[in-house]
């Protein structure tokens, strides 16, 4: 009985889309296929966090975006660029269902996001399944680009051991003997610990203890004991926002600071220093990230020139991310002059796109991940000052691990 | 680990229940004695943090700054329970709850408005600002002692009020049963209106001392709200004796959750499973009492 009443209901429904169809037919018949596509305008689906602790985060990545369309003319290969905007929130339970709305509801033509990792992995499952072409402006979750890594999906940041491995790197080259490592036992405190032990081991370093914390516990006291009774030549850690904030008020409190050096990724000290009291704390601590304060390129001098103008803002490392996001679109519509449907195309240009970043050049790894430089960088006053690079062209974790189809 | 270490351990972990004890006197009084599921207690933390780094930089004094936020978060807190809590004291506990949870919303949201999302640290005032140093590598911040003094003086005073003096005793008497109480021709309606607004500036004044220690950020309170609960629980509802011998506990267990390493049959539980230790703890606690550690018989 009710399968009857579906059936008939849907045959309604079929007769009455065919007629549309005609109409539409009809109506638009003589002009040619592909000029009506052309005319429609190139859909990007911004999905970042506009609310919650990330909101400067999405909002200088789309600042940064939006900077590198407006550089190459706003109309890109003739196209007008239309973006929808979706609030992603930070929450990783509405990441899949967020995603799908741009993607099939919206149907843009390119995804383009986000920061927290946990919503990342929702999206890249879209992003597989529909095949959409996606740019990922900054969760560095490894798994995105070794072994979920797909045709479709770039990344524009980094991934979390790549940011850790030149610290390791150059701690070993500098024959630090051993070390203790400190995180919050999440995935990408893992990550991040995983790629500074592989590089401290492999030129010789020796690990003494891991040392975890659980996410988002703040209470380090007992860690810091701990720390000093183990008396390590160095201490690696990875924090961020906040918890650094209390992390390196704590390491100076407990009268660590000047007895055991302290070493991070970037994120240790970005965008915290200017807090009380944590400037003068996080002073003399080395970390390294792929960008950092006093970079003297004219590329890097206009960047923040032009970004500053437009926004009345200091550009920081998310917002260079949002822009290179921004160069490697605008690099994949120049190739193919606009016809963002010719897919293959399109993926071969970003592939072999070079990138003319502030952070420095960079390539896509075989894996659509960032070769690019990493910096040494120390506190000095409010600023990440930029003293040396700790590893150039960096590919990691190695581009080998993915097996693209 | 030798025994100096083991002693600096120990005092960690007095040192965060006390603390701990700190936070969770507020919810102690509203929770385990009043009666009300106050979810938003946690956000009464996190505001006072932002009301010590705000205050503090207008006034240039952070003693300034406790005084004025211990005064504003009483006036917030007579507010509320005159606009909004006293309407459910005959309702079922779930209205608490799904009124509180609607608070954290509203603070959190008003708390981006007014102060934004960043970061902020709090200058310790300078004559605590100083350390003791225990071993060559390690010493100890006078602020966190002086806390640890703080949170005692305040579980003392609290003993005593709700023990000794009348005000005392009219809670626990409106506690157990509120129409009675009314009926003996005491104003329960106003005490329920004092305690309320006490316990929210007792929250408020938790995340003020803390500040300058934990920084100031948004999310703040949902950190310190379950483990609060988990302090009054442990310890016994309705006493302040056992959220002071919860606190320690947990204290206690937390610090060495995080350091010891243990490992049964290769595989290694601590610190591994440090997230769990406190909430293995409270429930070998409610196996055994279910009542808390000084918990009236239920």
């Amino acid at each position: 009985m009710t399968e009857a009443k579906f059936r008939s209901s849907g045959r309604r429904k079929f007769l009455q889309d065919t007629a549309a169809l005609g109409g539409a037919a009809a109506l638009g018949g003589f002009a040619p296929a592909i000029a009506r596509a052309q005319a429609r305008k190139v859909r990007v689906g911004l999905m970042l966090p506009y609310s919650g602790t990330y909101t400067q985060l999405g909002i200088a990545i789309e600042n940064g975006f939006r900077l590198a369309i407006a550089e190459n003319g706003g109309n890109i290969a003739g196209r007008e660029i239309e973006y929808v905007k979706l609030d992603d929130e930070s929450n990783p339970a509405k990441a899949t269902d967020n995603a799908n709305k741009l993607v099939t509801g919206d149907k843009v033509d390119i995804l383009v996001g986000t920061v927290h990792s946990g919503v990342q992995a929702g999206m890249l499952k879209i992003v597989r399944e529909t095949g959409v072409l996606h740019i990922g402006p900054n969760a560095g979750l490894n798994a995105m680009t070794t072994a979920l890594c797909a045709p479709n999906m770039f990344r524009t940041s980094f991934a979390n051991s790549q940011v850790s491995y030149p610290m390791g790197k150059v701690l070993a080259e500098r024959r630090v003997k051993n070390a203790v490592t400190l995180t919050w036992k999440y995935s990408a405190g893992e990550e991040s610990v995983n790629g500074f032990k592989d590089a401290f081991t492999k030129g010789g370093g020796k690990i003494m203890r891991d040392l975890w914390i659980p996410f988002p516990n703040v209470e380090f006291q007992s860690l810091l004991t701990e720390i000093a009774s183990l008396k390590p030549e160095a201490v690696y850690v990875f924090f961020a926002g906040g918890g650094a904030a209390k992390f390196l008020r704590d390491y100076q409190a407990a009268g660590l600071k000047g007895k055991i050096p302290l070493y991070g990724a970037g994120f240790l000290t970005d965008g915290i220093l200017e807090a009380a009291g944590v400037a003068e704390a996080a002073e003399g601590v080395e970390t390294t990230l792929h960008y950092g304060d006093g970079i003297d390129t004219a590329k890097n001098n206009a960047f923040r020139l032009s970004y500053a103008k437009a926004y009345k803002l200091q550009p920081d490392v998310y917002a260079v991310q949002g822009y290179d996001a921004g160069l490697l679109f605008v690099a994949g519509m120049k190739a193919v002059k606009g016809d963002i449907g010719n897919r293959k195309a399109m993926i071969a240009a970003m592939e072999k796109a070079e990138i003319d970043s502030p952070r420095g050049r960079w390539r896509m790894s075989k894996a659509h991940n960032p070769v690019q430089d990493f910096y040494l960088r120390k506190v000095v006053g409010k600023e990440n000052k930029v003293i040396g690079v700790a590893a150039k062209s960096l590919d990691y974790p190695p581009a080998s691990l993915c097996k693209m189809a | 680990m030798d025994l100096g270490t083991f002693l600096i351990q120990v005092l960690n972990g007095v040192q965060y229940g006390l603390l701990l004890f700190l936070v969770a006197s507020g919810l102690t009084l509203v929770f385990g004695i009043m009666g009300i599921i106050n979810l938003a207690h946690g956000s009464f933390y996190m505001i006072g943090a932002y009301l010590a780094w705000s205050l503090s930089q207008h006034f240039g004094s952070l003693w300034l700054a406790i005084l004025a936020g211990v005064v504003l978060t009483v006036l917030i807190g007579v507010a509320l329970e005159w606009l909004l809590i006293n309407k459910l004291y005959h309702r079922d506990h779930l209205y608490q709850v799904l009124l509180t949870y609607g608070l954290i919303l509203v603070f959190e949201e008003l708390r981006s408005v007014i102060w934004g999302n960043d970061v902020h640290g709090v200058a310790v005032p300078e004559w605590l600002a100083a350390s003791i140093r225990l071993t060559d590598t390690l010493a100890y911040p006078v602020y966190r002692l002086w806390i640890s003094a703080v949170c005692l003086v305040l579980a003392v005073l609290m003993y005593l009020l709700i023990q000794r003096t009348r005000l005392g005793m009219m809670i626990r008497a409106g506690a157990s049963n509120r129409e009675m109480v009314q009926s003996l021709g005491i104003n329960i309606q106003l005490v329920y209106r004092l305690v309320f607004a006490l316990g929210v500036a007792l929250a408020a004044f938790a995340g003020m001392i803390a500040a300058p220690v934990s920084s100031v950020f948004p999310g703040m309170g949902n950190q310190v709200l379950i483990i609060c609960f988990v302090v009054v629980v442990i310890g016994g509802i309705g006493s302040v004796k056992g959220a002071m011998a919860g606190a320690i506990l947990i204290g206690l267990v937390d610090t060495f959750g995080k350091i010891v390493q243990v490992e049964i049959a290769g595989f290694r539980v601590l610190p591994e499973l440090a997230g769990m230790t406190v909430y293995l703890l409270m429930a070998a606690v409610l196996l055994w009492r279910p009542e808390g550690i000084f918990g009236r018989r239920l």
